[in-house]
């Protein structure tokens, strides 16, 4: 029976990601926060995703879950086909090493390493050659422009020249998903036009993109949204224009 | 390679990380700078100490016995010893060592030998000669490389030839001329000549009976000459000894039989004589002593080498600790990124040895001056041995992962989501 169970829930080959109402719940005193309470929606390969909803809402839960750095407390989450929910701390640490790109908000590259070496980091988890690795990251940075500044300190780079290392980062390892928190979050909004021009270009380009935002404007560079609310999905569109 | 290839960026990152806090790491290395330093400086001073007293004492020979004579102490038997005015009979005689060579077994040379201190002159210089006078055979017990001529032969003891090998001491007392060999010189009532020269032993802490000599003459001749009492007159009086031999070197066939032997040597001798007027001095002994000594000042040195470690490995964790509240971020950034918990350890391990290696090398290279700067200073003999530098190395890294490994678990146990979110 509950093999039956388990194979009615298995993804199909194109949801990239799947939640199977996913709960996840803290103890904070004696209260029971329920964070979220019973989510359930996939998203399929090569569409463009935004996460909607107020502060409280949920959605840090969600980014946490969705980004494998936390396990829901109940239900199961499918990233490319294999559970997250029934990983140790290793496993998760590989599935985010081999499946997962994150763009941050406040950018979160390493200050002491150039953009190449920043670029450089996910593939030398990966074990990937010193040739490999600069070959790759010459590649990447071009990718999002910034091959002109691939010796340069992040220090030395304006807000949003910072994302699109991030993001060249973030593609390093050909994640199956790339998963963005308020990536516009600390850059203006000419940048930040750029920036969503970006990201549509990836998605363009076939990748999974999931946008974690507050903002409708953000949201709207998507093709569809979910938006939470309490730790439940309010609505869900997809097919947005 | 490919490990190298994922190690380098860390030990780079590591590197950086100094540079950044050139202050800072400077004064943490420190600790590990004296660590090293005092580690390797004492080694080298130890072994110096320890080569020297090996040497010297191996100089006197592994298989060989030395008994001498020496002054009863005047409470002991009825002797009248040496009172003023009268002449002080003891010691070893000829027949000691006839005794000795006839009853121990295993004995290849007995090898007498009477130290004098005679009045030499040369022209017009006089002064005091410390004399050994022995048998041809001294020379092939105790090793005294020559320098010039030939040593004493038993045609010298046979004719009881007035012939004197002297020392490099001796002849920088007593002559200055450039052919030493031949020159002629005055030892009390007889005129020698030189017929050879020697090296002296120098320095040691063992001394060997005629480290201080002047030359060598016949026994023979010295009999002959001036008799077996060695009268010295001083203030109120004069003093006067009689003693046959001042000492006897017994050379064993083997090494093994040298301790045995010497026990029957005491046994021999204490039965004929009544005071105890005579010592035994087994090089091997003080070889053996020599060892356990040094494995004791190696003891101590290690203890006192292991506090300073210590304290700097100490220091180098105090700091790291610093390091992982500084970077937690990048911490949690690289665990988002998908770093298992164990490639944060290895990172943060390998900062730590970043520093303790480079506090090791800078402490190898004050280790390797300090010895230089004592043998130069005080001429003391000191003895940088390769593996202490080995050994450093193996400090300076042990110490990195020993005080690394609470810092980097500490990173490592960091909670991803906690850490990114930290400012």
């Amino acid at each position: 029976m509950i093999v039956q169970t388990t194979e009615r829930l298995r993804p199909n080959a194109d949801e990239v990601v799947r939640l199977d109402d996913v709960k996840r719940h803290y103890l904070v005193g004696d209260e029971t926060v329920r964070a979220l309470d019973g989510v359930s929606f996939s998203i399929r390969k090569g569409s463009y995703w935004a996460i909607m909803g107020p502060s409280g809402s949920g959605k840090s839960t969600m980014l946490n879950i969705l980004g494998c750095l936390d396990r829901p407390s109940e239900g199961a989450y499918w990233l490319n086909g294999v559970n997250v929910a029934e990983m140790d701390d290793n496993e998760l640490s590989d599935h985010r090493l081999r499946n997962l790109g994150f763009v941050f908000q406040s950018f979160h590259l390493i200050p002491q390493l150039t953009v190449s070496e920043n670029i450089e980091v996910p593939m030398l988890y990966l074990g990937l050659s010193q040739a490999e690795r600069k070959q790759r990251a010459e590649a990447l940075a071009e990718r999002v422009g910034m091959s002109h500044r691939l010796r340069h300190l992040p220090s030395e780079l304006s807000g949003g020249q910072r994302q699109r290392v991030a993001v060249a980062r973030a593609l390093a390892n050909d994640p199956a998903v790339l998963l963005a928190d308020e990536p516009t979050g600390n850059l203006d909004s000419a940048t930040s036009v750029q920036i969503m021009a970006l990201f549509h270009e990836l998605y363009e380009q076939g990748k999974t993109v999931i946008l974690v935002t507050h903002e409708p404007d953000i949201a709207a560079y998507a093709k569809a949204s979910i938006v939470l609310k309490d730790g439940r999905v309010l609505s869900l569109t997809e097919g947005q224009p | 390679m490919n490990r190298i290839s994922f190690f380098w960026p860390f030990i780079k990152l590591g590197l950086t990380d100094v540079w950044r806090h050139k202050t800072r790491s400077f004064l943490t290395m420190l600790g590990m700078v004296f660590g090293v330093g005092s580690v390797i400086a004492m080694l080298a001073v130890g072994e110096g100490a320890s080569q020297q007293a090996l040497e010297s004492i191996k100089r006197l020979g592994s298989e060989n016995i030395m008994v001498m004579s020496v002054k009863p102490s005047e409470d002991e038997g009825g002797s009248s010893g040496a009172q003023r005015g009268r002449l002080a009979v003891y010691g070893l005689l000829y027949e000691d060592e006839e005794r000795i060579r006839a009853t121990v077994p295993g004995v290849v040379l007995t090898v007498p030998a009477r130290m004098t201190r005679r009045t030499a002159r040369v022209g017009e210089r006089q002064l005091e000669m410390r004399m050994v006078e022995t048998v041809p055979d001294w020379f092939s017990v105790v090793q005294r490389p020559l320098l010039a001529g030939r040593v004493l032969t038993e045609h010298d003891m046979q004719m009881r030839a007035n012939v004197c090998v002297l020392t490099e001491h001796g002849v920088r007392r007593l002559l200055a001329a450039e052919e030493i060999t031949g020159q002629r010189i005055r030892i009390a009532s007889g005129v020698f000549e030189v017929v050879g020269i020697v090296k002296n032993e120098t320095g040691g802490t063992v001394r060997a009976p005629d480290s201080e000599a002047d030359g060598y003459i016949p026994i023979t001749t010295g009999t002959r000459l001036f008799g077996e009492a060695n009268i010295r007159y001083s203030a109120g009086g004069m003093e006067g000894e009689k003693v046959e031999l001042s000492q006897v070197i017994v050379k064993m066939r083997d090494t093994a039989s040298v301790e045995p032997a010497s026990k029957a040597i005491e046994a021999v001798l204490a039965r004929f004589h009544k005071k105890k007027d005579f010592r035994i001095d087994v090089p091997l002994t003080l070889l053996r002593e020599a060892e356990r000594t040094k494995r004791t000042y190696n003891i101590v040195l290690g203890a006192i080498a292991g506090i300073s470690l210590l304290v700097g490995g100490i220091g180098i964790m105090n700091i790291m600790l610093a390091s992982v509240t500084e970077r937690t971020k990048e911490i949690g950034i690289r665990r988002a990124i998908g770093a298992r918990r164990s490639r944060i350890v290895v990172q943060f391990l390998i900062n730590t040895c970043v520093l303790s290696i480079g506090g090791g090398l800078v402490g190898l290279l004050l280790g390797v001056s300090i010895p230089l700067l004592i043998t130069a200073f005080s001429g003391m003999p000191t003895v940088v041995q390769p593996y202490s530098l080995i050994l450093a190395f193996g400090i300076s890294v042990g110490i990195g992962i020993v005080f690394g490994l609470y810092p980097a678990m500490r990173a490592a146990a960091l909670d991803p989501i906690e850490a990114l979110r930290h400012e």
